[in-house]
């Protein structure tokens, strides 16, 4: 790479030049891209030999029980650790979480207990000192377990609440990390002091707790400069080049996972605002393709090598040791041009350049008027990878209302610094109907969960009945689970706040509250049985149901039949609404999503049988999906049952998962990627939110199950994200395995 | 329960064309159907046939009484839901089970789905050719032709039936100019003569509809359903064809079609 000696062509001015404005920049500066994949180049010696280290030590990471190793000693801020390089000649974008390569830091402020029971299943002792700061402090996992209640704690420990960010930091946040390139920390700094200055008036409690948020993320800028110096770097100034910009966003995102080990900790949509700087960089002859695609491969290259030290417990939840590094790629400006640059396909390639791989969560913004020789790339990359996931451009931007957008956790619209997200797992459907269906008892062992629920009057089930029953069991759940989210996120701005990704979000940004909901195609099979056919419940001596006979046929969710796709709609409006009706802390507003994450496996082993006639311990289909083997009429129909679920009840996102093997997408490869482009087009026109694409085939599973160490990055898309296929456990590799391939041979 | 060797073969099936005009007898509906026509298909598999193919992997679909039957509107507005999907090349293709079995209702069918601006194909075995047929064929955008044989002696042991016909279908498909795509299945010991694949290669060489031919690889994907009907699958011992016998009977077609796909 030639060094720059002066910037030619000066950006185009906007109101990005008087106040902190990112979207006006990109969107005078943009070069967006209509041509095809032809450009692209390959990995140069340098990417490849830092990867290879990189895949040495994950090599060794799987055989040390998934963890290569912890600094035990240091607490986890922005500038605790020595700077971390894999082989520093070689790096043009450095930055590493700890001193070395897959270290894993600590980061106690979540729940020092859950942090130092990870260290111990990993054969790591949490330093006393570490441990001792904890009698002086208060971590967010004790404060938030202070506040509960009995009735909190008994729909935690039975399951119809799970995986609530109440010993985990909750994530979803993303900082527009963009910022640090286009206006460094020093203009960032001087725009938080005056927005400091300006709470004023009547100090409500609201005003005094922003002076201090404001103030901590003023330090966390500051810090940011430091672990800047450490590198090396001026952070301090805006980035001058290709080369600047791309480092200058990544320290921005490395601050955040220095201090934060949140769920989910999305990029946002970077990729757009960086190919300004390559493109004038390229247009001024200061690098060349090569050195362009070499910063995206080696900038991708940080971004998988990003840990966080969790306990077994939470990988049962979130399988495969995700970290959702969500980028969002593509989409459409507000004034109609494409959002597609040359860098969303350097980013896409990236995954040919180092191969296949969960991170970062490639997501593409589809919408129909996307340039074709885009559509066709993605095609090829997620039948030759199965590695990218796709959303509803045109229904996320105007429903939600701006183009400038990232995407929250796995699936969720997410404005860029100017909204915030707290997250809030989800709760468990179907065992909700159970409750409703055993006069508020838990379904495998009797423990009375809701008072009000009556008792249902015969065996043989009556719709209405059940539905009245089920649907006063959601208020009920609904009403516990508002209350405990309240808890949870109080406790974790008190105890645990974000501050070096709110330092790049405006200042008292709006919040939404992400509510979730499991088992959907467990809830419309179940009831559509209930109301079709002839469904009897089966009871034990406690009178607890244990399982359902079912006489007759009844129209099943999947197969695009009105009559039991309208239940799902039903169903995710009430729950919604039902939201809605609660208070909520700091005024965020209420969204929905219908996902399961990975949980799908876990979620079915912790619930008894269902009136569909899944049986107790069976997993839920993931997300959104129809139960498996129960979408008979292919994957169309499938894919139609899915779309008509309503975005304005789930803004926060309905996952749908679609795997096949690539023959069943066509004969040839070019038949493959001109139907999976149609498959997609369709969708996004049928207005579904989101669609993984696995294309796999049975075979190669198979054998990655019995061989792991044959597959290191064989990758598969699961409820919203991606993720290592050997990393998940076996029972979960089954379960992927056996879920519906579309074939249709 | 053993069936006999002729079973059913000799049904009237007259009456499924006939009878209930507005509703066609259906064996399944695919609304993923990518291998029978271009782009992503609708793929009806219509009810009844009168070969029997030794290969056949739909024998359920032989009996003209069997099936559920459809409204043939429904079916317009199950493909109306899949339209987004079709994109420019996608449509609805009648496979089967033998489709001109029900020509006059596919007829209606074809004749709505090209009001709402659908693509059609057949799919078709080439058993009948009469004026019913030929208006089929005129709202028939595509038709894909199956060729099961062309030396009419082994199309008998493979069908039970000449091919005579298949061959009439072909002759007036090209008269009327438009487009069609002959289907070949390749069954190692029954298909895969040189000879013959040479003769049909001369026999069609000169004729300007036919856009492609489409080698379908034999596979006993079909063949639990014999037993599982009481029939005996005479054809279990045989193995698919290998990729190099695929790629042998694909050089002999490529001397004569301008387009030889391996479906
Ligand atoms: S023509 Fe088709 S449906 Fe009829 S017997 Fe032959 S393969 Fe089976």
């Amino acid at each position: 790479m030639k060094t720059q000696e002066k910037i030619s062509v000066p950006f185009a001015e906007g109101a990005w030049k008087k106040a902190i404005n990112v979207k006006d920049f990109v969107r005078l500066n943009v070069t967006p891209f209509e041509g095809d994949a032809q450009f692209l180049t390959g990995p140069t010696h340098a990417t490849l030999q830092l990867w290879n280290t990189c895949l040495a030590a994950m090599k060794l990471e799987r055989e040390q029980n998934g963890c290569l190793d912890i600094d035990t000693e240091t607490i986890s801020t922005i500038t605790s650790h020595a700077p971390g390089f894999i082989e520093k000649d070689l790096e043009k974008i450095v930055g590493l979480q700890t001193d070395a390569l897959l270290k894993r830091a600590i980061k106690p402020f979540g729940g020092v207990r859950v942090v130092e029971g990870a260290a111990k299943e990993k054969g790591h002792l949490l330093s006393y000192k570490v441990k001792e700061v904890f009698d002086y402090v208060k971590d967010h996992n004790t404060a938030v377990f202070s506040a509960y209640d009995p009735e909190i704690l008994k729909f935690r420990s039975k399951g119809i609440l799970t995986g609530l960010p109440d010993n985990y930091a909750r994530g979803r946040i993303i900082g527009d990390y963009r910022r640090l390139a286009l206006y460094g920390a020093d203009a960032l700094i001087a725009a938080k002091q005056a927005d400091k200055l300006a709470i004023d008036g009547e100090l409500t409690e609201h005003q005094i707790r922003l002076r201090e948020e404001v103030s901590d993320q003023i330090g966390a800028l500051q810090s940011i400069k430091e672990m800047g110096a450490m590198y090396g770097l001026d952070l301090s100034r805006p980035a001058e080049n290709a080369q600047e910009a791309v480092q200058w966003v990544y320290m921005a995102y490395l601050a955040a996972v220095k201090e934060q080990d949140g769920a989910a900790m999305s990029l946002g949509n970077v990729s757009t605002f960086l190919d300004i700087f390559i493109e004038r960089d390229l247009a001024d002859d200061i690098i060349t393709e090569i050195d362009a695609q070499e910063l995206i491969d080696q900038f991708v290259m940080k971004l998988r090598v990003v840990r966080h030290l969790r306990p077994g417990a939470y990988d049962d939840i979130f399988a495969g040791d995700p970290t959702w590094v969500t980028e969002a790629i593509g989409g459409h400006f507000e004034d109609g041009r494409t959002k597609v640059t040359k860098t969303s396909f350097r980013f896409l390639q990236t995954l040919y350049n180092l191969g296949p791989s969960p991170e970062p969560n490639l997501t593409v913004l589809w919408n129909n008027e996307l340039p074709e020789g885009f559509k066709n790339f993605c095609a090829q990359v997620s039948i030759d990878t199965s590695s990218i996931q796709y959303e509803n451009d045109d229904l996320m931007r105007n429903a939600r209302g701006s183009d400038d957008y990232g995407i929250a956790c796995c699936v969720s619209y997410q404005e860029l610094g100017k909204r915030i997200q707290f997250f809030g797992a989800r709760a468990n459907l179907p065992k909700s109907l159970l409750l409703a269906l055993n006069a508020g008892r838990e379904e495998n062992e009797g423990t009375v969960i809701l008072k009000n629920i009556p008792a249902i009057k015969s065996d043989v089930l009556d719709y209405n009945e059940v539905l009245a029953n089920f649907k006063l069991a959601i208020k009920e759940v609904v009403r516990v689970y508002c209350k405990s989210m309240n808890i949870i996120h109080y406790m974790h701005d008190k105890y645990y706040y974000e501050k070096a990704q709110l330092a790049f979000i405006d200042t008292d940004p709006g919040i939404d509250i992400a509510y979730g909901a499991a088992g959907i195609s467990i809830i419309a099979d179940s009831l559509a049985a209930i109301k079709y056919a002839k469904v009897t419940a089966v009871r034990n001596e406690l009178g607890l149901t244990t399982g359902f006979e079912i006489e007759g046929s009844y129209p099943k969710y999947g197969n695009d039949n009105d009559n039991v796709d309208v239940i799902a709609q039903e169903i995710s409006e009430f729950f919604f609404n039902e939201l809605n009706t609660h208070k909520t802390y700091k005024n965020a507003k209420p969204t929905m999503s219908l996902l399961t994450i990975t949980s799908n496996v876990m979620y079915g082993k912790m619930t008894g049988a269902t009136p569909d006639g899944r049986l107790a311990g069976e997993p839920f289909a993931p997300g959104a999906n129809p139960m498996h083997g129960r979408d008979t009429n292919g994957a169309i129909a499938s894919l139609n049952s899915v779309a008509k679920l309503e975005y304005r009840y789930a803004q926060d996102g309905i996952s749908n998962t679609m795997s096949m093997v690539a023959k069943s997408l066509g004969a040839t490869p070019t038949d493959q990627t001109l139907n999976l482009v149609a498959v997609l087009d369709g969708y996004f026109a049928k207005k579904g939110h989101h669609l993984n694409v696995n294309v796999l085939n049975r075979e190669t599973l198979m054998d990655a199950y019995e061989h792991p160490e044959k597959y290191p990055q064989l990758t598969i898309r699961v409820s919203g994200y991606a993720v290592n296929f050997i990393r998940l456990s076996k029972s979960h590799q089954l379960e992927v395995i056996a879920r519906t391939f579309h074939e249709n041979m | 329960m053993q069936i006999p060797e002729n079973w059913l073969i000799h049904q009237d099936a007259t009456p499924l064309n006939e009878n209930d005009p507005d509703m066609l007898r259906v064996h399944s509906i695919e609304t993923f159907g990518t291998h029978d026509g271009p782009g992503i298909r609708m793929v009806i598999f219509a009810q009844g046939c009168q070969f029997r193919c030794l290969y056949c992997a739909n024998p359920d679909t032989w009996d003209v009484k069997g099936g559920t039957t459809k409204s043939i509107d429904e079916i317009v507005q199950m493909a109306i839901k899949e339209k987004p999907y079709f994109g420019k090349n996608g449509g609805v293709t009648v496979s089967g089970g033998e489709p001109t079995l029900q020509r006059s209702k596919l007829l209606q069918l074809f004749t709505k789905l090209h009001a709402h601006g659908i693509n059609t194909a057949l799919d078709s075995n080439g058993k009948l050719l009469n004026d019913e047929v030929k208006a089929l064929l005129s709202e028939t955008d595509y038709l894909l032709l199956d060729v099961k044989h062309f030396n009419d002696d082994w199309h008998h042991t493979l069908t039970a039936v000449s091919n005579q016909s298949v061959l009439k279908v072909a002759e007036y498909r090209e008269s009327t100019g438009k487009p069609m795509w002959l289907r070949y299945v390749l069954v190692p010991g029954y298909s895969d003569q040189e000879e013959y694949l040479h003769q049909l290669g001369a026999h069609f060489k000169n004729y300007l509809t036919i856009e492609k031919i489409e080698i379908q690889p034999y596979h006993l994907l079909g063949a639990h359903k014999w037993e599982a009907m009481g029939l005996e699958y005479k054809l279990k011992d045989i193995k698919p064809p290998t990729a190099e016998a695929l790629q042998k009977t694909a050089a002999i077609f490529k001397q004569y079609f301008k387009e030889v796909k391996i479906n």
